[in-house]
């Protein structure tokens, strides 16, 4: 469907009680739903003739640190069809093992790949669940908000051993981060003396 | 007597000239047929988004110049809308043809190096050093610009940083005249080519249905016969006042995608030419003194401008609680940018999503059942760089 609000319509009412809420946002549909319904939702959202969201953008995690259910699953999708995009999200804890798309949609396998090497969230049912794009044997998860920015280890050639090794991290300076937020608010004055000038010329 | 054939495992890359980059390919190949692919990325992994995420608005864009960095501002864009979006502010009309401008410099940029070298793979070098004559003026326009050739750190969240030297304009127009020659040049070299076709030709072949399943954008998709194209479907800037053809390919294999590339460069041409023609003077930035910072020479006159510089360069501006997923069309495929801000000066999260990781995803599924000379032929066709596809 090409008008969002009817498309908002038709996935609330063929999904009713898989879909908690749905919003209309920045031209995009925004689902919130639960670890147990994705599978349903991801396959109606490719299959239906009114929604044909035949691409999976990306996966990809945010970490509310402070939250009880921690992570937040993002899924996003595009209808070439209907020229839609569409974010489907839900909630889980820490160590929540979530159901993989990879059956439903090929690409969905490195992009949880990712996921589980940069969040350390699992999936079942994943073919093939590595790290990706950190070190062989790296640890620790690193978009986590608790990981530091500097990380835990550095690696360097050593010259007595003869290989390169794996050493905590040492700064001669330790990372600084300045704290420059302030209730500083402005003036609106320059903005508008530009305008006036604009005018005039 | 009966002998025991086993497979065998081969390493292409990380140190492969046609790997492109850092890749490591584990190969497992009966005879010379490659019956299955690993490829092992992450070697040139920066940890972009982690330290997107502990910088201020304006000190992310550098981050973007590095990921695909043949083409860097197509990523800058993609970033500087997304804050746009939230920001709900407008960009003025001279700084969205300077932008479109640079993001089509930066497709003939990215599709150039991407054909000629292609064709070295293949065993043609004489298009490379032809096609990095072109490449070199083009740097240079990037470089008057922005003051450097590669990481231009020149798109803003409102524009660009600053206005185009004097002449520059003329000279690029100039280019406009002269480049088309050497497409042609290239493609006498190349198109009709026998053994550029025998080596290109029904190899690496996706079907529509795959390009859609593999997430494939970009000329991966439009190769295989789907148009789709985000500067028509979607467009952004002022894509939608400029008039240009979306070369779409049939069979879906690496000859139509380098016909695509080559189309697509000559499109840029005219849409190059076309802004030019257009293009007003007026300002290159919104004029909105919280995001924008002030004119130099102001700085020395005004207590006020003197103190949002200041404000801008340390705390940056803020940006309201949003999230926001917005995507262009880069040389390569769809890039994205998915965006949560928390209200402060800093990018909650910033999800990049890089239209090669997809592409190389699939590198199992287009090579299983090739040769193992058409590793180069392939991995060249996807347009592969591990600047974007690691971050």
């Amino acid at each position: 469907m090409k008008n969002l609000e009817n498309l908002e319509k038709k996935i609330n009412s063929e999904l009713t009680t898989k879909i908690n809420n749905t919003e209309i946002k920045h031209n995009q549909i925004y689902i919130e739903t639960d670890k147990e319904d994705i599978i349903d939702v991801a396959i109606f959202l490719k299959t239906n003739q009114d929604t044909k969201f035949r691409q999976l953008i990306d996966i990809t995690v945010v970490d509310y640190p402070e939250q009880n259910q921690r992570f937040e699953v993002v899924y996003l999708f595009l209808s070439h069809e209907f020229n839609q995009r569409l974010i489907v999200k839900y909630l889980i804890a820490e160590n929540e093992v979530i159901p993989s798309l990879t059956s439903i949609f090929p690409s969905a396998n490195w992009m949880e790949r990712e996921v589980f090497d940069m969040y350390g969230v699992s999936f079942k049912d994943h073919p093939d669940l590595r790290r990706i794009l950190t070190d062989y044997g790296f640890e620790g998860h690193p978009l986590r908000k608790d990981f530091p920015l500097t990380g835990h280890s550095e690696v360097r050639y050593s010259e007595d051993q003869k290989k390169v090794i794996s050493e905590p991290v040492k700064l001669e300076q330790n990372y600084r981060n300045f704290d420059y937020e302030s209730p500083w608010e402005g003036t609106k004055y320059i903005k508008e003396e530009i305008e006036s000038n604009d005018k005039k010329n | 007597m009966t002998k025991k054939i086993k497979n065998l495992n081969l390493n292409f890359g990380p140190q492969h000239p046609a790997a492109h980059g850092v890749l490591r390919l584990i190969l497992e190949l009966d005879g010379e047929v490659v019956e299955k692919a690993d490829p092992h990325i992450g070697l040139l992994h920066r940890g972009t988004e982690k330290l997107i995420e502990n910088k201020t608005y304006m000190q992310a864009v550098p981050y973007f110049d590095r990921l695909d960095y043949v083409a860097p501002m197509n990523q800058e864009h993609a970033f500087a809308i997304a804050v746009e979006k939230i920001l709900k502010i407008d960009v003025p009309i001279r700084a969205q043809y300077i932008r479109v401008i640079f993001c089509e410099i930066g497709r003939i940029l990215s599709h150039i190096l991407n054909v000629t070298t292609q064709a070295l793979d293949v065993g043609a070098l004489t298009p490379s050093l032809w096609g990095f004559e072109e490449r070199e003026t083009l740097m240079t326009f990037y470089e008057r610009a922005s003051g450097s050739r590669l990481h231009a750190n020149y798109f803003r969240a409102g524009g660009v940083h600053q206005d185009l030297p004097k002449g520059l304009e003329e000279d690029i127009a100039k280019f406009c005249e002269t480049f088309p020659k050497i497409i042609n040049d290239l493609e006498s070299l190349l198109t009709d080519n026998r053994i550029f076709k025998q080596r290109n030709v029904d190899i690496g072949l996706v079907t529509k249905e795959d390009a859609l399943d593999y997430s494939f954008s970009g000329v991966m998709l439009r190769g295989s016969g789907v148009p789709w194209d985000l500067r028509k479907s979607q467009p952004y800037d002022c894509y939608e006042s400029l008039d240009f053809k979306i070369p779409v390919g049939k069979n879906g294999d690496c000859y139509d995608r380098y016909l695509c590339r080559i189309e697509e460069m000559k499109e840029s041409v005219s849409i190059i030419k076309q802004c030019l023609s257009k293009m007003e003077k007026g300002p290159i930035k919104s004029l909105d003194g919280k995001i924008s910072p002030p004119p130099k020479a102001e700085i020395k006159q005004s207590m006020e401008a003197l103190i949002h510089h200041f404000k801008l360069f340390t705390e940056g501006y803020r940006v309201p609680k949003d999230e926001i997923y917005t995507a262009v069309e880069a040389p390569k495929g769809e890039f994205g940018v998915y965006l949560i801000s928390d209200g402060s000066s800093k990018p909650y999260k910033c999800k990049i999503r890089a239209p090669g990781f997809s592409h190389l995803q699939s590198m199992d599924y287009l090579i299983k059942g090739h040769m193992l000379a058409d590793v180069p032929a392939v991995l060249g066709s996807l347009d592969i760089v591990f600047g974007e596809v690691d971050r």
